[in-house]
């Protein structure tokens, strides 16, 4: 077989691998926005706030809820001491605070 | 058909290249998809577990109230729910109570909470799916912790939550309110913050202002401001994100560096001879875009669909010791399949694009020169 077949058949398997990755997950995505979500039903019925994604201190267990000066609790300025804190910024929130109603 | 035979007869000799150097050229797509793979991984982790969070965290509270003493938080009086209840616009106002427990069996730490109606009643727990695991804790046992005053204190495991949850239920312990104060001996009147909900969406933030006017000590955090959080998760600005993103980079521009700052003796032998032989340099040039093209697509493919395969099907295994990191209970999840096609796109014309060109560019310098001066360069 011509070699430029072969390559030609390799890039057609690539496409309809890509297409056909593509179109699970625009079904799986959908799916997800209407099925019920086991995740959500918790969040609801447990009043909760966050994804347990890093439970290794408490400002990376609860993000949105976190002490802002918690990180810094060994000294000011100090750098990020757990891994998850490169991946999960401050909040913007704990930052900025509220302003008083007019 | 002319056309398009010209075209394949010189993807079959630019194959035929390719395949003479055969290490180089396997080493050279090896590292490509490995660049493709580790951009893809990160961007489609990212996509993923962000739209994860926003679908988890739809129902979460509208606004969580807490007070803050000395710009740390503290426990919130009771009191302040019934202030709270006073604002025009608020319909429900609850206090939670919760709190963290260190365990120094597991070395983990685990989220108490005391939820509305505990149906196992005091003395009972429900544990979340990734505790039990870590424990090794099942339904019927009983766990034991160790309370603020040193006693020890054994609860029943009356149920486990459903491992689908895990994502935000892995550390939870539900606990009644009487267990919860015998483990922190926490005061009467006071809570860890409450819940507001709103009656009227759109007045949220006036109502998180308005709780603000009344009780200044309090910092409120709205609904949007959780899924905001979310939104910055595995952001490309995150520092591992970032490592992970330059050195991708770095990789690939001294790549496509590597093509563009010239030709191998080799190589511009084989474009003297060319053209020696009668071929144009339009000819050569068209050699050259299928040499960068087939490299880029075969890299592309490759690396993409492997990044899928890892985020999607082996629950981003490469990824686990990073997220991890020093936790020693983490949640066992399936990723949903979340793809946005834009950042595909970018992925594309960020890579393919450059290192065709960068490869088509020194070429075009060698074929346009006369076939006898480069021959005799050599």
């Amino acid at each position: 077989m011509r070699k430029s077949n072969l390559f030609l058949i390799y890039c057609a398997v690539n496409i309809v691998a890509f297409i056909l990755v593509m179109s699970y997950s625009v079904y799986k995505a959908d799916y997800a926005f209407r099925a019920s979500n086991a995740n959500a039903e918790a969040v609801k019925k447990f009043v909760l706030t966050d994804l347990c994604l890093f439970t290794e201190a408490r400002y990376t267990r609860h993000p949105s809820i976190a002490d802002i000066h918690t990180p810094f609790q060994d000294f000011p300025g100090s750098f990020e001491h757990f891994p998850s804190g490169s991946m999960v910024p401050v909040p913007d929130h704990l930052r900025r605070g509220y302003v008083l109603a007019e | 058909m002319s056309w398009l035979n010209k075209q394949r007869n010189i993807l079959d000799f630019t194959l035929s290249s390719l395949f003479r150097n055969k290490t180089k050229n396997s080493a050279l797509v090896l590292v490509y998809a490995f660049v493709i793979f580790m951009l893809a991984s990160v961007m489609l982790f990212g996509h993923a577990i962000r739209n994860e969070a926003s679908i988890a965290l739809q129902d979460a509270p509208e606004i969580v109230v807490q007070k803050l003493v000395a710009g740390r938080h503290d426990l919130i009086p009771m009191s302040y729910v019934e202030q709270i209840k006073k604002i025009r616009g608020t319909h429900s106002v609850k206090a939670r109570i919760w709190g963290y427990y260190y365990d120094p069996v597991t070395e983990a730490n685990y989220t108490l909470m005391v939820p509305d109606d505990l149906s196992a009643g005091q003395g009972n727990v429900i544990v979340g799916n990734g505790l039990s695991r870590e424990r090794a804790a099942y339904k019927g046992d009983r766990i034991s912790f160790i309370s603020f005053d040193g006693k020890p204190v054994s609860l029943r495991i009356a149920d486990i939550l459903p491992y689908e949850s895990e994502l935000v239920s892995a550390d939870l312990i539900l606990v009644s309110i009487a267990d919860f104060k015998r483990l922190f001996g926490m005061n009467d009147g006071y809570a860890t913050d409450i819940v507001v909900g709103v009656r009227n969406k759109k007045e949220i933030n006036t109502i998180a202002a308005k709780i603000v006017d009344t009780l200044p000590d309090t910092r409120p955090v709205t609904r949007d401001d959780i899924l905001r959080t979310y939104d910055s998760l595995f952001n490309w600005r995150s520092g591992m994100v970032l490592a992970v993103l330059f050195g991708a980079l770095a990789a690939f521009i001294i790549f496509a560096w590597d093509r563009a700052s010239g030709l191998s003796a080799e190589e511009r032998k084989e474009i003297g001879v060319l053209k020696a032989i009668g071929w144009e340099t339009s000819d050569i040039l068209l050699i050259k875009f299928w040499e960068g093209l087939t490299v880029s697509l075969a890299s592309f493919f490759s690396g993409f669909l492997l990044a899928y395969a890892h985020i999607f099907f082996s629950s981003s295994s490469l990824f686990t010791p990073a997220l991890k990191g020093w936790s020693v209970l983490y949640p066992e999840f399936k990723l949903t399949p979340f793809v946005d096609p834009y950042q595909i796109a970018v992925l594309f014309f960020l890579t393919v694009v450059p290192y065709t060109a960068a490869t088509i560019v020194p070429s075009w310098r060698a074929a346009t020169m006369d076939p006898d001066s480069v021959m005799r360069e050599l």
